[in-house]
């Protein structure tokens, strides 16, 4: 057994007079690659920052294990022009890492050959890169991830996804990814919550995958997907029952490379 | 040195007392200059320019609460600005006004409370023009003294805190998780600011504070990569500045602090005219 290094218990998180979120309990263990999907506003990105302690919760309990080191790729970051920043040092920007170490992870991730370039100039694609590859060069203890893969063509998505793998059996970290795009996701990860508001539905992925609480949150079609590594963008029918899903179709929504 | 050539040329008969004065001007124009760059970069990064405007107008308050109090000038001024700044981050939070908005409120609120309350303590003994735009020539050695101090201590605080405030300026979201100590940061950052507003009324007024923040950090971003260099470059600029408002109103008698910032807007335009023709750096 994985010793917890997060563990949430009846987290609850108004936002005015509703409930963002309520009733979640979920744990991250070491070495563990826990995701959190479901549909856009669900509330995932706010578990995930409560988890941070960036937010605190309104009732539950949020416990991390005191002394963990934390990486975090938040899931809104633009880079100003009026700073200058380049992506060396911007990986220095909580702590001071060693060349090696910010060149071997920007190398793993792809982008070691925008060491010397400045933050702001980077396309969306690139700036993700250079997050996560921050983001394990750290060589944290609790990697929070949300929407990582954002901005990254197909290709570089199997990809970078490969890389979060490595570095949960590398580094032994706990791993909390936050993500709509749950195939590609899902045939990786340990632990699945699907988070609308509340847990609909957690288990391995396969049980989840199975849940009927899940068809109904990402639409029958989504049952098929662990097997089909990707179609359509699930949340955008999110509450369209019955739908056909066309299953060779590949959306992006910033409308990035397609090819596979 | 440039000085003394500047005196010999001119030709003054009161050579030594000439050179003494100017010698302090251009002391503290230093001082202030080493401390107004570096911050000057987190002014611009946090989009603080209007921010640092009010503490300046609320200034006036704080030179009526030291003659009330009859403390020095220096600690009413920090005193208010501080106030000012606090009350300015807690209305943030819960007024529904867009911040310039909200800025613009509190600024001229302050500025016009602090000319009524000083016209109702009594008799004005503050010299207004010098309020407005300083009087770099009038410093004495006490206060060359608080300023040297006062710019020891902001720039070791600034450097302390350097690393978590930079962070938190690119992301504050990232900086907290990942464990940087953001609210003290930002809190240290406000001290600071309002301590460089309190040091620098004497030496050039409230209304050109905000320019010595601005104008040397805006005009190095030109030429750097980095956050330190940018830093370090704003400083060194801002010493330019100095060293050539004094030298042109000297030469041209006029007055030192708007010749100051003349000066260091005029190094602005250049290096951007001089960045647009060679069209490199980002």
């Amino acid at each position: 057994m994985t010793k917890s290094i997060v563990e949430v218990e009846g987290l609850g998180v108004r936002r005015g007079e509703r409930w963002a979120v309520r009733g979640v309990s979920l744990t991250v263990g070491r070495g563990e690659l826990v995701t959190l999907i479901g549909p856009n506003g669900g509330g995932k990105s706010t578990i995930a920052k409560t988890v941070l302690g960036l937010i605190r919760p309104d009732e539950g309990t949020v416990v991390r294990e005191p002394g963990l080191r934390i990486s975090y790729v938040p899931q809104k970051m633009t880079a100003d022009w009026t700073l200058p920043l380049t992506v060396s040092r911007f990986m220095d920007l909580t702590g001071r890492l060693s060349p090696d170490d910010k060149i071997q992870a920007l190398e793993e991730a792809g982008a070691d050959h925008l060491i010397r370039e400045p933050l702001h100039v980077l396309s969306g694609g690139e700036f993700q890169r250079v997050m996560l590859a921050r983001a394990l060069a750290r060589k944290p203890d609790l990697l929070v991830l949300d929407e990582p893969v954002q901005g990254v063509d197909f290709a570089g998505e199997l990809a970078l996804y490969d890389l979060i793998d490595r570095a949960v059996e590398r580094l032994g970290c706990g791993v909390l990814l936050v993500s709509h795009d749950l195939h590609v996701v899902m045939a990786r990860t340990h632990m699945v919550y699907c988070i609308q508001g509340h847990v609909c539905c957690a288990g391995a992925p396969q049980q989840v995958a199975e849940n009927a609480e899940y068809a109904r949150l990402f639409g029958p079609g989504a049952t098929g997907a662990i097997a089909v590594f990707r179609h359509d963008d699930a949340h955008h029918h999110a509450h369209e029952h019955g739908h056909d899903h066309d299953h060779h179709h590949h959306h992006h929504e910033n409308g990035e490379g397609d090819s596979v | 040195m440039i000085i003394t050539t500047t005196t010999m040329k001119m030709g003054r008969v009161t050579v030594f007392d000439l050179s003494d004065f100017l010698v302090r001007a251009a002391l503290g124009g230093v001082l202030l200059a080493l401390m107004t760059g570096p911050l000057g970069g987190f002014v611009i990064w946090r989009r603080l320019a209007y921010f640092g405007d009010t503490m300046a107008h609320s200034a006036l308050l704080g030179v009526t609460l030291a003659l009330g109090f009859s403390m020095s000038v220096e600690i009413g001024i920090f005193v208010v600005a501080l106030a000012v700044a606090l009350i300015l981050n807690a209305a943030r939070l819960r007024v529904a006004l867009p911040s310039d908005a909200l800025l613009g409120v509190l600024s001229h609120a302050a500025l016009a409370t602090g000319l009524v309350v000083i016209s109702l303590v009594g008799p004005v003994r503050v010299d207004l023009m010098a309020f407005l735009f300083g009087d770099i020539l009038a410093l004495t050695r006490s206060d060359l003294l608080i300023l040297f101090i006062g710019a020891a201590v902001v720039l070791a605080a600034l450097a302390a805190i350097w690393q978590p405030l930079l962070a938190d300026t690119v992301s504050p979201d990232l900086a907290a998780a990942e464990g940087q100590p953001t609210g003290a940061a930002r809190l240290i950052f406000m001290l600071l600011l309002a301590g460089v507003v309190a040091l620098s009324i004497k030496l050039v007024g409230v209304l050109l504070i905000t320019a010595m923040l601005i104008m040397p950090a805006a005009t190095a971003r030109m030429g750097t990569r980095s956050p330190e260099a940018m830093a370090i470059g704003a400083a060194g600029i801002g010493v330019t500045a100095v060293f050539g408002g004094l030298g042109f109103s000297y030469g041209f008698d006029t007055p030192t602090g708007p010749s100051i910032v003349m000066v260091s807007a005029i190094l602005f335009v250049v290096a951007a005219i001089a960045k647009a023709l060679i069209g490199r750096g980002d």
